[in-house]
């Protein structure tokens, strides 16, 4: 289990980022190294006017939250964090009109680096949307 | 020998074109993300907001915003550059007042970004190269920069499946 006090603060630090408060991101988990956070769907993130599908970009952004949520969650990790490298696989669009819900998990810490890999999934929860996986710094470690 | 076509009207049929395929991307429009145009080459231009902040202690860009920027100076400079035959030669029609359909864009299989540095908040530039553009699939290297065009804040890579000529 993480210290409550810094999960506390990384929770408030994940909920006022301007960017995800913008998409309408909603943390609904976040401890020991996993994070779940959702975006609604909306008309301003679509990316194929055609079909009304999220962009990938929009995406990307769900991503790199999340999985800065889970390395901010973790035991191991003081402080905060920074993106080092972030790849991101597209399996297939995302229903129009329904939620994207990330689960990261930050399965592993170094001194310096933590690994971390998520999944990004509509109402459809056995079909993945998109996978991604990342590394991030780590502070506070000596 | 033809002569020539008038300068303002290969510009205003170029411009036009760059116009339709960015202002039907809502997700660009939102992004504030514009394109500037030297002849076929694109530079993707991001104007700093308060709402692309990812670390309002530092502060700097959100890495999603990054990734989004590049992955749209791609997908669009890779449209631009598959459809730019049929715009020079005007078999695809952008002209607003006539509501053309716009052909389809690009998919993105994976996009991968390195973050070199810290997106401080101010403008941030990208241009995307081709490495290879096939009949199915095209692979595209993306530079990001903000005050000097030698120091990336961010790179990246990523494929994409063709859409299928009709």
């Amino acid at each position: 289990m993480s210290d409550p006090d810094k999960l506390k603060l990384a929770r408030q630090f994940i909920e006022a980022i301007p960017h995800s408060r913008d998409l309408g991101m909603e943390l609904t988990e976040m401890d020991d190294g996993v994070a779940v956070i959702t975006m609604p769907y909306d008309d301003r993130l679509i990316g194929d006017p055609e079909t009304g599908v999220i962009s990938g970009g929009a995406v990307s952004a769900l991503m790199d939250t999340c999985c800065g949520a889970a390395v901010m969650s973790h035991p191991e990790n003081l402080g905060g964090t920074a993106t080092l490298d972030l790849r991101i696989d597209y399996m297939r669009a995302a229903t129009p009109g329904q939620a994207i819900t990330t689960r990261a998990t930050c399965y592993h810490v170094t001194r310096s680096v933590a690994f971390v890999r998520a999944t990004a999934c509509d109402d459809d929860s056995d079909n993945p949307v998109a996978t991604a996986t990342g590394a991030f710094t780590v502070e506070g470690k000596r | 020998m033809k002569r020539p076509e008038p300068v303002q009207v290969v510009k205003q049929r170029r411009d036009a074109a760059l116009s339709a395929l960015v202002s039907g991307v809502p997700y660009i429009q939102y992004l504030g993300l514009t394109f500037d145009r030297r002849g076929d080459e694109l530079t993707g231009v991001l104007p700093f907001d308060e709402k692309l902040i990812g670390n309002p202690l530092l502060p700097a860009l959100h890495g999603g915003v990054t990734a989004a920027f590049l992955e749209a100076t791609a997908v669009i400079t890779l449209s631009w550059s598959y459809l730019w035959e049929d715009i020079e030669s005007g078999a695809l029609d952008f002209d607003p007042s006539t509501a053309p359909k716009l052909p389809r864009l690009p998919k993105t299989v994976d996009f991968s970004v390195d973050y070199l540095r810290s997106g401080l908040p101010r403008d941030a530039y990208a241009r995307a190269r081709i490495n290879r553009s096939g009949r199915r699939y095209a692979s595209v290297h993306v530079e990001g920069w903000q005050d000097n065009r030698d120091r990336l804040f961010a790179q990246a890579t990523g494929h994409f499946v063709m859409p299928q000529r009709r």
